[in-house]
């Protein structure tokens, strides 16, 4: 079997990976994994369990462990650890869990990293692997892989996605770049803020700021209800007395050269900003907190197909994409709101990827799996095998006595018939459900077939 | 008091442009530039769109440099090594009347010199461009685009290099004509106090200064520059276009320029679609009167506009490719109650002689630069004598030392990306991910420039910050690397400037020798 030419332990002593394995151009690996976040980790754990030979991780930062390196808050691992840990730690028990598969000599480590190693574009080989330009100091190299994992995780919308009117001063950011500079870079952003948006980076980066001695002027959200959990809701803001604006939209941003301002107004229902709501509210700082899209080029210009909802790629059980042997997890996938779950994920996304590496993937037709009324997605969105299959959705907006249901459909572009409905698959009355938490469902499916699945409120 | 020659008020393209001109030919010349870089104001905020020159009266400056510019382009950006590129436009007519207009066009561009153009109809038009509407077109080839600011900074490089001085953060603020006093032009500069006692800033010019000669290239500020002499001239009207940056997924989906027939009194060319050297398609610009010409602010209902007529020309459109909006102002000296255009003043004055006076240069100012800085040369030369173009640099410079990097990472094949990261391993460290710019590329811009540091000018030189993340990857990377490579604490790190700072200080105080046990996370990630 291949192995990278010296390859350094991938563990290093103080626990975080932050060593490079010199590539060689050609190396041949089982499973590649773009991406060494919780997800990545926790693919290669999985692929090396279920076997595969040689899984090389590739990460483009200094280090391992993805985004969890910056979010030093707590409130990591209750579900995978049954303990409350910040991010750097949760990374940490990750990157432990993957000692089993390294050992001092390379001949007998089934898992690599790649660190500062940046994978530019992917082609197919007409030998059935897959070639991964990859990019590091010094380095251009092509390495090939039967079967890859994308777990690039995703990155935050901006002040251009969202159309925000006004000027372009400096002190504006997203929240994420901001929770990196404070808490990697030792350096402050600003002293007064308004938040846009009221996704958890944005709730967390509230009481960071505050906790520093900055002062958070208020949080604004869009929506009639909150993007973040509640728990983040309560413990970020109203522990701190931070204002939360819900159903306020940013007409102007103000400053020359640094911000000054922001003017806000409330939304009317029918969606139009009240006017006669406006008002100024001074500040050095606006963070943007206003929603992640996954990382998709790679996967896009690989041929895979993109969902355009999740904007992640579409999956069947096996959370292999469109394209056979390429497969995805983690908040490239779809955007994860614990950590916990993109690990699990990432986990069976690994045991396949191994597995179709060996040639030991089934795959059948695919049936499409539709999301209807009260449901955002979705995934998979595709099924090809029957089997227990663990689903995860969104629902659209929040609610009490919500009844989801799983019920075999007729495929997008079959005619309707007169036959009577079918029983559903899977129904449950849920007391409260809101599209700021994922929803994990585990169906039996007796047979690949159409399913749609909907959800509405039940008095 | 230093006597200069020339003194060139404001380095946008048309200052720059003169600036190149004019160096090596014996003069000593000073730009004087109020922003903290060349290019900073409407240089950078345009469509960046090489016109044929059909739109001008015929006999006008506005037509007669444009066609003399849009010739003098090409070969000017090969020499300096700036992204240029003849795409060719459609105007398009979607009904009789507009047909009709088409052919006054053609008329008043076959007067005004303009080669090649042709009245196309439907076959020949998809065919230029598959699913275009409209029933007819004038099709120009020789119409282009090239990179503004790109432009902009290579020529404020060639000038720098062969000796022209710049003087940025230093805004004229009075002129005294030459008279009993003096024989000379006497200048009161305002020089930023910020830009004192910081390693990013370098030495402004002297407050006081004397010229022989005084151009004013002050763009959207020549009026007032003019009035600091005592000559009268018309006011400028500040028109601001605003803009849509489109992600670069969607390059391939325009072939050329297409553009509507203009209106009779619209002041611009019509809200349209417009593909840049890099890739990205601009949607825009609006066209509104505005009071203030500092404000490049963008507003709601033009931006909801522009979406809206986005979506409709391109189907295909995602909210999510709408990476940013910008704006841009033309100094028009058309009034809003006029509307349309008036033609360039480019004149040396008789009031006051040895002041050169340029004002309403809007569009096509960017087109006629290099045609405009040769009859301003001229106009130099009846004033100075000017010596030979001896031992000039051409091609685009090295600055300090700092060879230009003539092929860009991004745009490198498989194989020459290779060769070129083993060549500097600074290649394989990616900085900005959107755009692919690698460590060598960023520590390269930075040493070739040659005014103050900021995270505008190397977002200019190297495309870093603008892709669709917009900084939110590489914002950090890049103040860690001026850190550590240059020496510039994030504290005097600027957008644009004094007054930009990006960052308001330290969490915890560095103490030094704690700081020196701390994991320094840029080492690593540098090495
Ligand atoms: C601020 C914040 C607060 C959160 N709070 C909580 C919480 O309290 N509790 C909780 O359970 N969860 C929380 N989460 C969610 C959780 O952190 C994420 O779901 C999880 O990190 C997703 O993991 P990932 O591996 O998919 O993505 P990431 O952690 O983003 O990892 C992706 C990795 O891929 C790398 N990469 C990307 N592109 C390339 C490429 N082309 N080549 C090589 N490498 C590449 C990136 O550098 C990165 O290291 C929070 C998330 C954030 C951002
Ligand atoms: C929306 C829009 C679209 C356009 N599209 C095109 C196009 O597609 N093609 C085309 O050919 N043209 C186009 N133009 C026109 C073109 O951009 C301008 O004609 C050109 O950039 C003008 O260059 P300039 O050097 O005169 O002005 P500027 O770039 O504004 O330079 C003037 C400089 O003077 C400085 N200054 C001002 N006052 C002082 C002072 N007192 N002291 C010191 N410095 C001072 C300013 O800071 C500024 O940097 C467009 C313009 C706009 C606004």
């Amino acid at each position: 079997m291949m192995r990278t030419a010296a390859p350094q332990p991938p563990v290093a002593d103080t626990g975080f990976v932050s060593t490079a394995a010199r590539l060689v151009s050609d190396t041949r690996f089982a499973v590649a994994v773009i991406g060494a976040g919780p997800a990545g980790l926790a693919a290669a754990a999985g692929a090396a369990e279920a076997g595969a030979e040689s899984v090389l991780l590739l990460e483009r930062d200094y280090r391992a462990g993805g985004i969890l390196n910056q979010c030093i808050h707590d409130g990591f691992g209750l579900l995978r650890y049954r303990e409350i840990l910040t991010g750097p730690e949760y990374a940490e028990r990750e990157i432990q869990s993957l000692s089993a598969y390294h050992k001092d000599s390379p001949s007998d480590s089934t898992i690599f990293l790649a660190a500062s190693t940046f994978v530019q574009t992917i082609h197919r080989s007409g030998t059935g692997y897959f070639i991964l330009y990859c990019m590091s100091s010094g380095q251009f190299t092509a390495i090939q892989a039967r079967s890859v994992i994308f777990a690039m995780g995703c990155r935050e919308r901006t002040a251009g996605a969202i159309s925000l009117p006004g000027t372009r001063p400096a002190g504006i950011m997203t929240a994420g770049t901001a929770q990196r500079l404070m808490n990697i870079q030792n350096i402050t952003v600003g002293k007064r803020a308004v938040i846009i948006g009221s996704g958890d980076i944005g709730l967390i980066m509230a009481r960071r700021l505050t906790l520093e001695g900055a002062e958070v002027a208020a949080v604004t959200e869009i929506k009639p209800f909150p993007g973040g959990l509640d728990r983040n809701i309560r413990q970020c803001l109203y522990d701190f007395d931070i204002p939360l604006h819900l159903s306020t939209g940013i007409i102007r941003i103000h400053g020359k050269k640094r911000v000054e301002g922001v003017t806000m107004a409330s939304i009317d229902p029918d969606g139009t900003l009240d006017a006669a709501s406006a008002r100024f509210v001074p500040c050095d700082t606006v963070l943007l907190s206003v929603g992640l899209i996954p990382e998709h080029e790679l996967v896009r210009d690989a041929g895979a197909l993109i969902d355009t909802v999740t904007r992640g790629p579409v999956v069947d059980q096996n959370l292999m994409t469109s394209i056979p042997g390429l497969f995805a997890c983690g908040n490239l996938l779809q955007v994860h709101d614990l950590v916990d779950y993109a690990s699990k994920e990432a986990e069976s996304a690994g045991r396949n990827a191994a597995r179709y590496a060996r040639g030991d993937v089934e795959t059948g037709t695919a049936c499409p799996v539709t999301a209807l009324h009260g449901i955002q997605y979705v995934l998979p969105q595709k099924i090809s095998i029957g089997g227990r299959i663990e689903f995860s959705l969104r629902v659209t907006a929040p609610e009490i006595n919500f009844r989801i249901q799983f019920l075999p459909g007729s495929g997008n572009d079959a005619p309707p018939s007169d036959l009577p409905p079918a029983a559903p698959l899977f129904s449950k009355k849920f007391a409260r459900v809101s599209p700021s938490e994922m929803i994990r469902i585990t169906v039996s499916c007796p047979k690949a077939e159409p399913l749609e699945v909907s959800g509405g409120a039940e008095y | 008091m230093a006597l200069h020659d020339v003194v060139i008020v404001g380095a946008g393209v048309i200052g720059c442009s003169i600036a190149a001109a004019l160096a090596g030919t014996g003069l000593s010349i000073l730009v004087l530039e109020k922003e903290a870089d060349a290019g900073f104001c409407t240089s950078s905020s345009n469509s960046g769109v090489v016109h044929s020159g059909i739109h001008y009266a015929s006999g006008s400056n506005r037509a007669r440099f444009n066609v003399a510019g849009n010739q003098l382009m090409e070969p000017l950006c090969r020499e300096l090594q700036v992204p240029f590129k003849r795409t060719g436009k459609l105007t398009v007519a979607w009904n009789v009347q507009q047909a009709a207009k088409l052919i006054k066009l053609y008329e008043q561009g076959l007067a005004n010199g303009v080669p090649d153009m042709q009245i196309i109809d439907r076959d020949a038009m998809e065919t230029l461009q598959p699913g275009i509407s409209g029933i007819k077109a004038l099709y120009t080839p020789t119409t282009g685009i090239v990179s503004p600011y790109e432009l902009t900074i290579a020529l404020a490089e060639r000038a720098y290099a062969n000796g022209v001085e710049f003087s940025f953060c230093s805004r004229l603020s009075k002129i005294k004509p030459p008279g009993s006093s003096s024989p000379h032009f006497r200048l009161v500069v305002e020089k930023d106090e910020r830009t004192a006692n910081s390693s990013t800033y370098r030495p402004a010019a002297n407050s006081q200064l004397q010229a022989r000669v005084v151009i004013n290239a002050a763009g959207l500020g020549s009026a007032e520059v003019a009035r600091m002499t005592g000559i009268e001239t018309p006011d400028i009207f500040p028109c601001r276009g605003e803009y849509y940056i489109l992600d670069k997924r969607l390059k391939d989906s325009l072939n050329l320029l297409i553009y509507p027939v203009p209106g009779a009194h619209s002041g611009g060319l019509g809200i349209h679609l417009t593909n840049t050297t890099e890739g990205v398609i601009l949607i825009g610009p609006s066209n509104e009167y505005i009071k203030d010409s500092e404000d490049t602010a963008t507003t709601a209902e033009i931006l909801q506009a522009l979406r809206n007529e986005g979506h409709r020309l391109l189907p295909s459109l995602d909210t999510n490719d709408f990476i940013r909006s910008f704006s841009g102002i033309r100094p028009k000296l058309a009034p809003p109650d006029e509307g349309g255009f008036r033609d360039f003043i480019i004149e040396s004055s008789p009031e006051v002689p040895g002041f050169i006076h340029l004002t309403g240069i809007e569009s096509p100012g960017l087109t006629a630069s290099p045609a405009i800085a040769e009859h301003v040369k001229e106009m130099v030369g009846q004033l100075l004598p000017l010596g030979k173009r001896n031992n000039i640099i051409t091609g685009r410079p090295p600055i300090n030392g700092t060879p230009f990097l003539s092929t860009r990472f991004a745009n490198a094949g498989l194989e020459e990306k290779a060769e070129m990261t083993a060549r500097d391993p600074d290649y394989g460290s990616i900085v900005c991910r959107c755009e692919t710019v690698p460590l060598a590329e960023i520590k390269n811009a930075v040493l070739r420039i040659f005014g103050p540091i900021t995270l505008a000018g190397i977002k200019y030189r190297t495309r870093a910050m603008m892709g669709r993340c917009q900084s939110g990857f590489c914002l950090q990377r890049i103040s860690e690397i001026l850190e550590e490579h240059f020496n510039i604490p994030a504290e005097q790190q600027t957008l644009k400037g004094p007054g930009t700072e990006l960052f308001t200080g330290r969490l915890r105080p560095l103490d030094p020798d704690k700081a020196a046990n701390l994991p320094q996370t840029g080492r690593e990630y540098s090495e």
